[in-house]
């Protein structure tokens, strides 16, 4: 995994971006509010969130469709400023993929070369490099309409990629695939970033798909970059309770800070934990189910956090059994792999809910 | 009428199938019965329009013959060509300006655009006699153009009324066309220029066709407008045709309607077979 200081030089700087969408009534809607975002040079950058979260936005302003309302965009240190899209060194794959009907796929691939007045020779080579690429050979004289969405989706990301831009956005161009293509072309798109090493800046509301992908995902939420981090990092040390709570499940335990290394629980139970919360703030200690193990009352090893409370259902999924443990002021999910399903619990069962420090985390709200 | 769809629960059965059939079948006789009768008098060795004498070509050797219709056939297309070209071209660019941009006044402009559909022709016709009166000196100003003779008037006051008609057609094929395109084409280094060349024109092409040949039609059709604006020298032939009503019915109105049917229908005939070998699905270029 990339460290967030990793690579020689920048792609993409964003610095204080904001862009609002004025209605005719002439109230205005923040779309994206004050971002501020740096994306390393080869890197695989998601931006991760629910719809209508503005990471869409962002991409159109990187891609020039959308002009900022304020701050600035760079590309490998260059202002773009109100630059038109036409001349910016980015190209994009559409999330319905926008594919020029009227044009065979070799004509549709080669048409931004055309543009750029690529000598005729060395276009033919480039768009058979590309056609390669997504084992599109077969299919280069067919027209969009006469190929399934897996197969516009490789054509769409051939016609980018064919002229080599030095930033690859992608708007949710895995949205309208069924689930196993999807994961197929997850796997092909993570190999073919690797492949042509070109910076993907990648847009998604499918935490999985940026998990899977992404060297680095940023977290938007309300027009906000909520947090910036490598998948593993977002998914064990969230920050705020939306990141936590999006990416993947998670208990939420309601806390207040006591010090920046202890938090008190509703229950008035102390758990040390750092944070870098100011004292008195009420935050929530959040613990992902697969970190929690359950014991008989009482049977924990030392060392760990405990929490004690009852069994109240018992899910058995095949590789797993859910534990639903009522606390005195909550309910817990516990996660434990089936394996232990020789050491199980039941339903009424008094039992101490176990887990490591470094397992929890302090976020906001 | 149901060839090539799979036949489903919802198509009518027995008595109300041959009912619907023989219905249809009258509609058609209504709309084409008159123009076999037409084409049948064309050829009838007589001077009363509504009695069979004989067979003759006579009244087609009367059309050759006669200078004013021919004249009149020749301004009638000059007229059409002309209009149509221009309106074509304003009408398209009034569809993108009013499907691919906001701006200030559009809803009014968008409104305004219309008013030719739905004003009376006499209205029209009577605003265009007003304006070309009042207006002629400075029309005349653009090299070329002479409105005292007439057949600019014609080409100007079509086009005035044309513009609204290829707009709404071109408009509504517009309105189906993924906005994203535009984009892709933008994002592909393509200039706006470019991009309306090679991806939104020929998309918006069987519209734009569409547009003209209505145009096409309405212009050589129109006689209202016509003959308040057309000049001395400058008769368009259906104004021409008006003209010899007056005077009483000759059959060589039959003959000169004959032609002037075959052309239209094979000028529609043309642009199926070129929307045949165009539009469905083969290779740009």
């Amino acid at each position: 995994m990339h460290d967030t200081t990793d690579g020689p030089r920048t792609a993409v700087e964003l610095q204080g971006v904001v862009k609002r969408f004025g209605d005719r009534s002439g109230t205005e809607v923040t779309a994206v509010d004050n971002l501020d975002l740096t994306i390393a040079d080869g890197e695989f950058f998601s931006l991760l969130g629910p719809s209508g979260c503005g990471k869409t936005t962002t991409l159109r302003m990187i891609a020039g469709l959308e002009l900022p309302t304020a701050g600035s965009i760079r590309i490998h240190g260059e202002e773009m400023g109100l630059r038109p899209p036409n001349k910016r060194p980015v190209n994009t794959v559409f999330q319905n993929y926008a594919l020029f009907p009227h044009m065979t796929v070799a004509k549709n691939i080669g048409f931004g070369l055309e543009m750029r007045k690529v000598p005729a020779g060395e276009r033919a080579e480039l768009i058979d490099w590309a056609i390669q690429l997504v084992e599109m050979g077969s299919m280069a004289h067919r027209k969009p309409g006469q190929l399934s969405g897996g197969q516009q989706q490789r054509v769409a990301l051939a016609r980018a990629l064919v002229n080599r831009p030095e930033v690859l956005l992608l708007d949710e161009p895995l949205g309208a695939l069924d689930l196993k293509l999807r994961q197929q072309m997850q796997h092909e798109l993570k190999s073919l970033q690797r492949e042509v090493g070109i910076t993907f800046v990648y847009v998604t509301h499918d935490q999985e798909e940026a998990v899977t992908m992404s060297d680095r995902i940023g977290v938007m939420h309300d027009g906000r970059l909520l947090q910036v981090d490598t998948p593993e990092a977002i998914y064990e040390r969230p920050t705020t309770r939306f990141v936590a709570d999006f990416i993947g499940q998670s208990n939420f335990l309601a806390a207040t800070v006591a010090s920046a290394d202890e938090v008190v629980l509703a229950n008035g139970q102390r758990l040390r934990l750092s944070s870098d919360r100011p004292t008195g703030e009420a935050v929530a200690v959040t613990v992902r189910p697969e970190r929690l193990t359950v014991h008989r009352r009482g049977e924990a090893p030392a060392g760990l956090h405990h929490l004690e409370g009852r069994v109240e259902t018992v899910t058995y999924l095949g590789n797993a059994i859910v534990y639903g443990v009522g606390i005195d002021w909550m309910h817990l999910e516990v996660r434990c792999p089936a394996t232990l399903a020789v050491d199980r619990r039941d339903v009424g069962d008094e039992v101490t809910v176990s887990f490591e420090p470094r397992h929890a985390a302090v976020v906001t709200g | 009428m149901s060839k090539g769809v799979a036949r489903s629960t919802a198509e009518p059965q027995g008595f109300s199938r041959w009912w619907l059939r023989g219905h249809s079948l009258l509609v058609f006789i209504f709309f084409y019965a008159p123009i076999v009768v037409l084409f049948i008098f064309s050829f009838n060795d007589s001077n009363a329009v509504g009695n069979w004498k004989g067979f003759t070509f006579g009244w087609y050797e009367a059309f050759l013959d006669n200078d004013n219709v021919q004249k009149s056939i020749w301004v009638s297309v000059k007229v059409c060509l002309f209009s149509t070209v221009i309106a074509v071209v304003l009408g398209t660019a009034s569809a993108l300006a009013l499907e691919r941009f906001r701006w200030w006044g559009q809803k009014a402009f968008d409104a305004v655009l219309y008013l030719p559909i739905i004003i009376p022709d006499v209205t029209m016709a009577v605003m265009m006699l007003v304006f070309f009166g009042e207006t002629a000196e400075w029309f005349n100003v653009i090299p070329g153009v002479d409105l005292s003779s007439g057949l600019e008037k014609l080409v100007f006051s079509h086009v005035a009324f044309n513009i609204s008609f290829v707009s709404v057609v071109v408009r509504a094929r517009l309105a189906n066309l993924d906005a994203s395109m535009e984009e892709a084409a933008a994002d592909l280094y393509a200039n706006r220029w470019q991009a309306f060349r090679r991806v939104t024109l020929p998309q918006i092409m069987p519209g734009v066709i569409g547009g003209a040949l209505l145009a096409i039609t309405i212009s050589l059709d129109d006689v209202v407008v016509s003959s308040f604006v057309a000049a001395v020298g400058a008769t368009p032939i259906s104004v021409y045709v008006f003209g010899m009503l007056r005077k009483g019915v000759s059959p060589l109105v039959n003959s000169v309607s004959v032609v002037m049917l075959t052309a239209s229908i094979s000028l529609v005939l043309a642009s199926l077979v070129f929307s045949r070998a165009t539009g469905s699905g083969r290779e740009e270029r």
